[in-house]
């Protein structure tokens, strides 16, 4: 079981080693995408299954397709063509999906195993994390959603094109 | 107990830490910083789960979920400020927005 730890942990510092190199920031993200998940895999042989599916679900999925749509809005759309062709190019994808491919074989070796848990690692399940949560860290999980709250409220003022100094700064530029 | 020792787990979470650290400090362009940024938060998560399997607490993996919301928060904040800058300066770069107005 140590070697699913342990080639999962290569694989998230190679990765994240590539996310602050790269000039474009979508291969970045690939390169960051493939690091949560990683990171999500090195949970689950950690024993804590719990908190590699949120890490994929929360992490993975909503906070990076925010990151996809910020990027997608930024980027001028005049040279989207050339630029697609350029992603279509195998040297843009191929580092990703060979790290991609390691995690799917000791996902799949993982599988094969049968059982869907690990032997010898001894788990926490999301039952005990969930009693614990909603018992002794009520307060923290009532302050997290005013943390959510101010989050949302914040992004909604930040978000709004401010009438009256967009034009005029564009005018200049 | 765990069949990875504590020290590993720290160690990888140090050296993504370290990394995240160095993209804050070394890029200039807003959205790698803040994708460093999530870099250093996913390894303080992953410091606290390593700490709380060794231990055979849950609490460790509360603390994650935690700060799974507070990097939500500051995505979405981050985000919005970002396109402010964009819109603002045309560009991407931390360092148009170093003059404050007052």
């Amino acid at each position: 079981m140590n070697a699913l730890f342990y080639i999962s942990a290569v694989i998230a510092v190679i990765s994240t080693i590539m996310v602050v190199t790269r000039a474009n920031p979508v291969h970045a993200l690939l390169y960051l995408i493939l690091s949560l998940f990683s990171v999500a895999l090195v949970f689950f042989a950690l024993g804590a299954p719990f908190v590699a599916a949120l890490e994929i679900i929360i992490y993975a999925g909503a906070i990076m397709v925010l990151f996809v749509f910020v990027i997608m809005m930024i980027n001028p759309g005049r040279r989207g063509i050339e630029r697609e062709k350029q992603w279509l190019n195998p040297k843009t994808w191929a580092g990703p999906s060979i790290l991609a491919g390691i995690l799917l074989a000791e996902l799949i070796y993982v599988l094969a195993r049968g059982s869907g848990q690990l032997s010898g690692v001894a788990e926490i399940t999301p039952k005990e994390v969930a009693i614990v949560l909603f018992g002794p860290y009520i307060l923290g999980v009532e302050l997290a959603s005013m943390l959510l709250l101010a989050g949302l409220i914040g992004a909604y003022h930040l978000g709004r094109r401010s009438q009256g100094t967009t034009p005029r700064e564009g005018e200049h530029l | 107990m765990s069949a990875v020792p504590m020290e590993h787990g720290l160690l990888l979470a140090g050296l993504l830490f370290a990394v995240g650290t160095a993209g804050v400090l070394v890029r200039r362009n807003i959205i790698f910083m803040l994708m460093s940024v999530e870099i250093m938060l996913n390894a303080a998560g992953l410091a606290f789960v390593v700490a709380g399997s060794a231990r055979q607490q849950a609490d460790g993996q509360i603390m994650f979920i935690f700060i799974l919301a507070m990097a939500a928060a500051e995505v979405a904040v981050g985000l919005a400020l970002v396109l402010q800058l964009y819109h603002r300066f045309n560009t991407l770069d931390a360092d148009a927005a170093d003059t404050m107005r007052g």
